[in-house]
Parts: structure tokens; C-alpha cells; sequence
């Protein structure tokens, strides 16, 4: 019984050992934003303690001279935007592949399958002049649209859910006259519920966080997103660890409160995204 | 899952004498035009920003445009033979090597907390949050927070100093190091994916077969090698997939943390400054069909290697 305790202990050991490699690049992070500029300068190296832990100084500095509102803002717009069509495209999609038979049905589903396997970064230099051609170049639209596209990911886990629906309910509702788009509005949509919270989730957390297409598609400056403005930071900010952390700290703590909120559908979502 | 498309379809059938006999022509048309009316967007998105890129990507591999004057000359496969005889061109592909490593570790660790979280352990949600929320903060905030975690006095170089010791060259300062750190960067940010996955399906392995297992007196490291292990291997071979497309595309972190600097471009990074510092559209657009079709086929390959993926659209 001793060898199965010792290695317990080293289980225990290696997940404290996780937990440190996780947190302290973030904690030391945390109590860099609460320092001030006089404190970063004496050589007391990273891992003291802030003078103050509710300096929160460095926090305005960077809300109001880094622009946070404005990012904040339009990251809202766009995720408003983006989500919204992403849920009514995916389920729209996923009602009409599992509802119908109709000619070149595994044609479409060959397109959308076929455009999984393509990663958005290799095109995106074809992809740029294709939004340019139509304008939305430094608008918020050009990342809708392209967030919009073709998330298989949401359409796959959609159609899931429409395989769960019983089709007599279709059928009921078709026998009292309702049309496709009706039994669409009134059954299929309302029944998808965890379907789109799900999709909210995960779609919510990519366009949250991603850099690459806002940073291509909109260098004008009020129309950073978080992460665009967040990255701008290295320029004004230069060395000042303080208020670069502050910022960081700003663009974590949403997503933080989330997870906490959300823990067990987040871990779902993901589960369910990934293992198409 | 029932098969919907054939089993709904005598219901449909048997529905039909029901229905007061309607104008059968009109109907029938209403009736096949309705699906792509639903489709009608989605499709129309999918060609716009996926296909046409396409198309044009290929179109312009085999031309020298700049991306802006509306003249474009055909070179035939110039810009290919370019990007293969042009050493500095090639190298990036050696930088995927630091972040294929990378994905290595990360599996193996993911896979490790994976395995240890699905048993009763203390603290077991608090864990299984700590270990994924890396992967949900934002890409520049981590690359901020490991700029600072790699500068000379910064966290790693303050830990160190703690157990007494002071390295004293920058993290960030050779090709090598500056390559291991990223990667230990990107190590540290996608853990939690592996991990949540693999957990995912370690949880869907049916209880009874450990408690079997159990009776049988097979020990930890049997349970894992005769029932967790065949159990993932799906999800094994999609993390696979996912971290060599993920290697050849490493771009938010090193970009943020380097620019590309001391060795660490990598293919995107580079594909990015052709097309849009240097306006060599064609030679990037090369670049980028050279890179999709290594991922189409590890892609492929994956498919034939594994076939049981559960690849089931309808």
C-alpha cells in the first residue's frame, strides 16, 4: 500500500506543480498592473509585493489612454453581429441538410466538409482582396462577414441537435398548414436552445480573442478591437511594465468571469466543437 | 444517431393522402425551391470567403502582382521555383519544427492530467479550471504577460534568481532560446485543449469497464493501457491533426512577442510581410497554396491512416 500513497503524493506533486506554471506568469502579471512607475524602477526584481495593493492607477492610465471603452465597444458590435449570424446561418444550414432531400444534397454537404479542412490563414491573402473588392476593408464588417462565413464547427453541432428532434413534431405542425419557414420559426429554433448556447460560447470566446483577422482587416484605430488595442499598447506604453500589465489584466478579467460563470457548458462546448 | 433523410420518409409519404389535394405543381416547385432558400446565404457566404480565395490564391501563385496596380504578368511557376531555391524562404518550415516539439509535450502532458483528473482526486474542479483557462485568455494578453514572464529581470529570470541562480543572457535574444521559449509559450496556452478533450472522452469510456478492470486486479497503469488508451484514440488522432496544422500556422504569439525577429518567422508571419509590406501578392499567394497543401495532405493522410473517424455530416 506504501507505493500506491508515494504515488499519490507524486500525482498530487505534479498537478501543484501545474498550478504553479499556470498561475505565476499571470500572478506575476497581476501584481506588476497594481505597482507604481517608481517601484518598477528600483531593482527589486518581479516577484515583490505592489506598496499598494489597491493601486489601481495603472488600470485608469490604460482604460482611458489605451482606448478600452472604444475596443470594448466594438468588440461588443462585433460579437452582437458575428454571433448573431453565426447561429442563424448554422441553424438554418443544419435544418435544411437534415430536413430535405433534394438534388445535389451531398454536393453542399461535400462544400462545407471540404471547407472545414481549409485553415483561414492559408487563403486570407485571396481572402483580403475579396473583402477589399467589396469595400468592407477598415470596417467592422469585414470581420463579420468573414467570423459569419462558414463556422462548420457551429453548423456541426446544430445539426446534431436537429437529429434529436423528433421529425413527427415537423410533421404535426405541417399537417396544421405550417410552412418550412414557420415550422423552422416555432419548432426547430426554440428546441435548439442548448444548441445555441453552446455555439454562443465557443463562438463568443474565438472572436473574443482572436487577433488576426481584426489586426488585417482594421488598422484604423478606433476600430481596435480588444486585442488590436491591446497590441498597440507596445508602441506608447514602450517599457512600462505597469501599464502594459494593467492592460492585460483589463482584457483577461472578462473572460475569467465568464469561465467561472460558465465552467461546465464552457467544457462542453469545447468537447463537442473539437470532436466533430 | 437514426438516419433521418431515408427514415422520415414514408412518414412524409403516408402524410401526403391528408393533405387537401393542393395545385400539385405549384406546390411541388415551392417544395424544391424552399431547401436553398435556407441555403441560400450560407452558400453564398461559403463561395464568397472560402472558394473564391481559393480560386484567385491559385490564380495569382503563377503571377508577379503587388496586390494593387491592376496589372499582373504571368510568370508560370516562377514564384514556386523562388520560394524552393531561396534558402531564407525555406527556413520557416524549420521554426514548425520548434512548435511540432511543442505540440508533442503538450499532448503528453494534456493526455497525463487527463488520465490522473478522471480519477477521484482532491480539488479535482478547481484543478480541471486552472488547467484549461489558458487557452481562453486572449492571445496578445499572453503574449504580453510571457514578454514580461522572458525580459531580463522579468518573472523567469526573478524565480531563478530565488533558487540562486542568475542566467544571465536574454531568453528572447538567440534564434534557439528564443524559439524554445515561444514554443513553451504555445505549451503552456493550448495544454488545457489537449487536456479538456482528452478528458472528454476518457469520461465517456463506460464505468463499469475500471470497475471490471478493478476486480480483475489490474493496476493504474493497466487500466490506462487497456481501456483509456484505445479508448481516445480518435480524439488522439485529431489532436495530431489539429497541432501539425497548428505548428505550420504559428502566428498571434510569436508575431506579438517578436515580430518575427531573431529567427522566430514563421510561415505565416513571413506569408503576411510578402503580401502585405512588401506587396509581393503572387510570391505570398505561392506561399500560401505551398502551406495548404501540406495540410490537405496530413489531412489525408490522417483520414487513411484512421478510418474509423466519425466523420458523419448527415
Amino acid at each position: 500500500m506504501t507505493r500506491r500513497t508515494a504515488l499519490r503524493a507524486l500525482v498530487h506533486l505534479s498537478l501543484i506543480g501545474a498550478a504553479v506554471v499556470v498561475l505565476l506568469p499571470l500572478g506575476v502579471v497581476f501584481l506588476t498592473s497594481l505597482k507604481t512607475p517608481k517601484e518598477m524602477a528600483d531593482d527589486s526584481g518581479a516577484l515583490t509585493l505592489p506598496d499598494d495593493p489597491l493601486n489601481l492607477h495603472n488600470y485608469v492610465t490604460a482604460f482611458r489612454d489605451g482606448h478600452m471603452l472604444l475596443s470594448f465597444a466594438n468588440t461588443a458590435f462585433i460579437l452582437v453581429f458575428a454571433i448573431g449570424g453565426t447561429v442563424l446561418i448554422g441553424s438554418m444550414t443544419a435544418y435544411a441538410i437534415d430536413r430535405f432531400r433534394f438534388r445535389l444534397k451531398k454536393l453542399v454537404v461535400a462544400l462545407f466538409l471540404l471547407a472545414a479542412l481549409v485553415p483561414g490563414v492559408t487563403t486570407q491573402v485571396a481572402t483580403f482582396q475579396i473583402v477589399n473588392s467589396f469595400g468592407m476593408f477598415d470596417t467592422r464588417w469585414a470581420p463579420i462577414a468573414l467570423y459569419m462565413g462558414t463556422d462548420i464547427v457551429s453548423i456541426y453541432i446544430f445539426l446534431q441537435f436537429v437529429r434529436s428532434i423528433p421529425t413527427s413534431l415537423d410533421e404535426a405542425a405541417r399537417l396544421d398548414g405550417a410552412n418550412a419557414f414557420r415550422i423552422y420559426r416555432t419548432i426547430i429554433f426554440p428546441l435548439l436552445r442548448p444548441a445555441v448556447a453552446t455555439v454562443v460560447i465557443v463562438k463568443g470566446i474565438a472572436v473574443y480573442n482572436d487577433f488576426y483577422i481584426p489586426f488585417l482587416y482594421m488598422p484604423s484605430e478606433d476600430l481596435g478591437v480588444i486585442s488590436t488595442s491591446l497590441f498597440r499598447f507596445r508602441g506608447p506604453f514602450g517599457a512600462h511594465w505597469e501599464t502594459i500589465s494593467a492592460g492585460a489584466i483589463l482584457v483577461i478579467l472578462p473572460t475569467l468571469v465568464v469561465f467561472l460563470c460558465l465552467q461546465r457548458f464552457i467544457y462542453n462546448g469545447f468537447m463537442r466543437g473539437a470532436t466533430r | 444517431m437514426t438516419d433521418t433523410a431515408t427514415g422520415e420518409a414514408p412518414a412524409r409519404l403516408a402524410a401526403e393522402p391528408a393533405r387537401a389535394a393542393p395545385a400539385p405543381r405549384r406546390a411541388r416547385l415551392w417544395r424544391g425551391v424552399t431547401p436553398w432558400l435556407f441555403l441560400l446565404v450560407p452558400l453564398a457566404l461559403l463561395a464568397v470567403f472560402t472558394y473564391a480565395p481559393i480560386v484567385n490564391m491559385v490564380a495569382y501563385s503563377f503571377t508577379d502582382w503587388d496586390g494593387v496596380s491592376p496589372e499582373l504578368r504571368w510568370t508560370g511557376t516562377g514564384n514556386y521555383t523562388e520560394l524552393l531555391t531561396r534558402p531564407e524562404l525555406f527556413e520557416v518550415f524549420f521554426v514548425s519544427g520548434y512548435y511540432l516539439a511543442a505540440s508533442v509535450v503538450q499532448i503528453a502532458v494534456g493526455l497525463y492530467f487527463a488520465t490522473v483528473l478522471s480519477f477521484d482526486v482532491r480539488f479535482r474542479t478547481f484543478f480541471k479550471g486552472l488547467l484549461f483557462f489558458p487557452y481562453l485568455i486572449n492571445g496578445v494578453a499572453i503574449g504580453f504577460v510571457f514578454l514580461y514572464f522572458f525580459q531580463d529581470g522579468g518573472t523567469l529570470d526573478s524565480v531563478l534568481a530565488l533558487f540562486g541562480r542568475h542566467p544571465d543572457h536574454a531568453w528572447l535574444g538567440t534564434p534557439v532560446s528564443a524559439n524554445v521559449s515561444l514554443a513553451g509559450v504555445s505549451v503552456w496556452r493550448y495544454t488545457g485543449l489537449s487536456f479538456v478533450l482528452f478528458l472528454g472522452a476518457i469520461q465517456s469510456i463506460p464505468g463499469e469497464l475500471y470497475e471490471a478492470a478493478e476486480l480483475d486486479g489490474a493496476n493504474r497503469w493497466q487500466q490506462f493501457r487497456h481501456i483509456i488508451a484505445p479508448g481516445i484514440r480518435p480524439v488522439l488522432t485529431l489532436s495530431v491533426i489539429l497541432s501539425i496544422s497548428g505548428s505550420l500556422s504559428a502566428f498571434d504569439i510569436p508575431y506579438i512577442m517578436t515580430g518575427g525577429a531573431t529567427g522566430t518567422e514563421t510561415f505565416v508571419i513571413q506569408t503576411v510581410k510578402l503580401a502585405f509590406q512588401f506587396n509581393k501578392t503572387g510570391l505570398a499567394s505561392a506561399a500560401a497554396v505551398v502551406l495548404l497543401l501540406i495540410i490537405l495532405a496530413v489531412t489525408w493522410l490522417q483520414r487513411r491512416l484512421v478510418p474509423d473517424d466519425r466523420v458523419d455530416l448527415v
